[in-house]
């Protein structure tokens, strides 16, 4: 029985540290994405049903040729009237080539934007490593550099830089350095003034989407579907745009999930192992209960409650090792660098991860008691009497 | 003794009607009861005898709802329990019938008292206090009163046999089955056993049936029915 609790314990305390672990990076990488791109982005007019057919038979009809949002002010003013809705933004988003001190990169992604209009969509404010984003307010000349693509380029803040988008090189200066930590903006995303975007990409007006950002991240679905209906123009949503790397951190949460419920599950055999045998010892006893008017069900209640007792200790136990374990681990310094980064284990402390790890040790704890306690109630009293006699 | 009530307590408590008994499986398959029928009457002490592997034991099983007939039927206070569901069988059981066991049969874990206690505890008539006291009385009837707190593992064979009918007398059942309750004891103990159950038939109407090999014993008793081969000769 102590093998069995100690089992339990551990199967419990493992499940919600590795819980605690996943959903913490799940967490961490939802807040960047929405710190860094937002809840919703509105995106290009959508087409009238009725014209889809044509839309699809011929895409030369010319109706949208640059695609995006034409009076992006308008739609952003609309959006703003959404009670959910806590700000949006423009962003003309088009490529450069980008050329530093050390080296050039073609693929840079220029993002124009209006600076007050973003800092209330993103936290782009606190992602701001290095300079100054007063300095960037100020200069009209002035860029906004991912510390990835800053470090390839040899870049740091007040080094001038050129950005090319087909119209011949222009000049800009780094006001300041930002870390998102998601490598894949970190290493290409350039942030400049709307004004100067546009004459960079020679694109006077539209906007090829608007950053909104909301109050409940989670209603975003809804909103995003009620957004689309008044404006006309598609709506996506984070989980839409992060769908892939969402279904990887729900992959990995189920299935480390699936492996730590294994201890328990092996905890749970060696429980029923032992109530087995302890039925076995027992018949003796169990008759002599039989014989005294004891019911099948009280015979039953016995080795349940062994069970149960194992349960509550074993579930106690184990979700303050749990917690513990959890504490621990998010003290532990490791430096990550993928698709994110972080300089120490991040963890999530959901109630949910105890609630989880304590229903899969009450259904393997009691599947193992209850087949054990099903066959003490079944012994015939006469039987066991007549054969320890015999 | 010619009062209503006098005339029904000579009725059968307990009374079974052509039982049919097999054991053990293929080969080894015995016809133990052969069509047996006995009654048992408050206030009367009977004894079955008979030799050795005859099916003493096996009627008591049935009499005593430990085990179910293959054929015939038995009645317990009136109801029909033969083929009855467990949870009816347990219930008379607890209520109705006291058995000792031909191997005293204690939870040795426990003291001598708890012995007693337990089945007075599933019944739940009484108060925890009077249930101990009852404990105690009927411990020290058996001449065990200074052993109560005593593990039964630490008794002896017939202090261990004794609790054991102490216990079977807890619930104050219309019957008492008793499988050589006399056995293991000295000649003193099991006089004291047997003048103790014959008193309880007496003063509180209950019905004894006693399977003995002790012929003195057995001709002391109300009535001695002897068996032989599964059937009452
Ligand atoms: N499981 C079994 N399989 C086959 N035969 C059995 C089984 N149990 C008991 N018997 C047989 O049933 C018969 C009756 O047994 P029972 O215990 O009732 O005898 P008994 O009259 O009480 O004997 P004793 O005086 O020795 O206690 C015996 O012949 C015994 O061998
Ligand atoms: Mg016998």
């Amino acid at each position: 029985m102590l093998m069995s609790l100690a089992g339990i314990v551990f199967g419990v305390g493992f499940f919600i540290v590795t819980q605690a672990q996943t959903g913490g990076f799940e967490q961490f990488f939802i807040r960047t994405i929405l710190g860094t791109n937002g809840a919703l982005r509105i995106e290009d007019r959508l087409r009238p049903t009725l014209f889809a057919a044509d839309a699809a038979a011929g895409v030369t009809l010319g109706l949208a040729p640059q695609g995006g949002i034409e009076d992006p002010e308008r739609v952003a003013e609309a959006v703003r009237q959404f009670r959910n809705v806590t700000g949006a933004a423009v962003v003309l988003l088009g490529g450069a080539a980008i050329t530093g001190a050390t080296g050039s990169d073609p693929l840079a992604r220029v993002f124009g934007i209006n600076l007050d209009d973003q800092l209330a969509v993103s936290d782009l404010r606190g992602q701001v490593s290095r300079g100054d984003l007063t300095d960037f307010r100020r200069a009209p000349d002035g860029a906004l550099l991912g510390g990835v693509l800053a470090g390839r380029l040899g870049l740091g803040v007040g080094d001038a830089f050129l950005l090319d988008s087909g119209g011949g090189p222009r000049r800009y200066r780094v006001s300041a350095i930002y870390e998102t930590g998601v490598n894949d903006i970190d290493r290409v995303r350039v942030y400049l003034h709307l004004r100067e975007a546009r004459s960079l990409l020679r694109r006077p007006t539209g906007a090829s989407f608007l950053q909104v950002g909301l109050l409940d991240p989670d209603r975003a679905p809804a909103d995003a579907a009620q957004i689309q209906a008044v404006t006309g123009h598609a709506v996506t949503t984070w989980q839409q745009r992060e769908k892939t790397w969402l279904e990887v951190f729900r992959a990995l949460r189920v299935s480390s999930a699936i492996t730590v419920s294994t201890i328990i599950l092996v905890a749970g055999l060696g429980m029923f192992n032992t109530l087995a045998m302890l039925v076995l010892e027992k018949t003796r006893e169990i008759a002599i209960l039989r014989a005294t008017g004891h019911t099948r069900r009280d015979i039953a209640e016995i080795f349940l409650w062994q069970g149960a007792l194992v349960l509550v200790a074993g579930t106690a136990l184990g979700c303050l090792f749990g917690a513990g374990a959890t504490w621990a681990v998010s003290r532990l310094p490791i430096r990550i660098r993928g698709i994110f980064s972080a300089d120490s284990f991040v963890v999530e402390w959901s109630p949910w991860h105890y609630v989880t790890a304590a229903a899969t040790a009450t259904v393997v704890v009691l599947a193992a008691s209850w087949v054990p306690a099903r066959r003490a109630a079944r012994l015939e009293p006469g039987e066991v009497i007549r054969g320890n006699a015999q | 003794m010619t009062s209503p009530t006098a005339l029904a307590d000579r009725s059968a408590v307990l009374r079974c009607e052509n039982l049919h008994r097999h054991l053990g499986a293929s080969e080894a398959r015995a016809h133990v009861l052969r069509g047996v029928s006995f009654a048992a009457r408050r206030g009367e002490v009977c004894a079955i005898v008979g030799p050795s592997g005859c099916g003493k034991s096996t009627l008591l099983y049935q009499l005593g709802l430990l085990d179910r007939p293959d054929g015939g039927e038995i009645w317990l206070d009136g109801a029909a329990l033969g083929g009855a569901d467990d949870e009816a069988r347990t219930a008379a059981r607890g209520r109705h019938l006291g058995f000792v066991f031909q191997f005293h049969y204690l939870l040795l874990e426990f003291s001598a008292l708890e012995n007693v206690m337990l089945p007075m505890r599933k019944l739940g008539r009484l108060t925890p206090a009077a249930m101990e006291a009852r404990a105690r009385e009927l411990l020290a009837a058996v001449g065990l009163a200074d052993k109560a707190a005593r593990p039964a593992a630490h008794l002896s064979g017939g202090e261990q046999q004794r609790v054991a009918v102490a216990r079977a007398l807890a619930n104050e059942p219309a019957v008492i089955l008793a499988d050589e309750p006399t056995g293991n004891l000295d000649a003193a103990n099991s006089e004291a056993v047997f003048a103790l159950l014959c008193r309880l038939a007496r003063e509180h109407r209950q019905a004894v049936v006693m399977v003995t090999h002790n012929p003195e014993l057995a001709a002391r008793c109300d009535v001695t029915r002897p068996m032989r081969d599964g059937r009452f000769v």
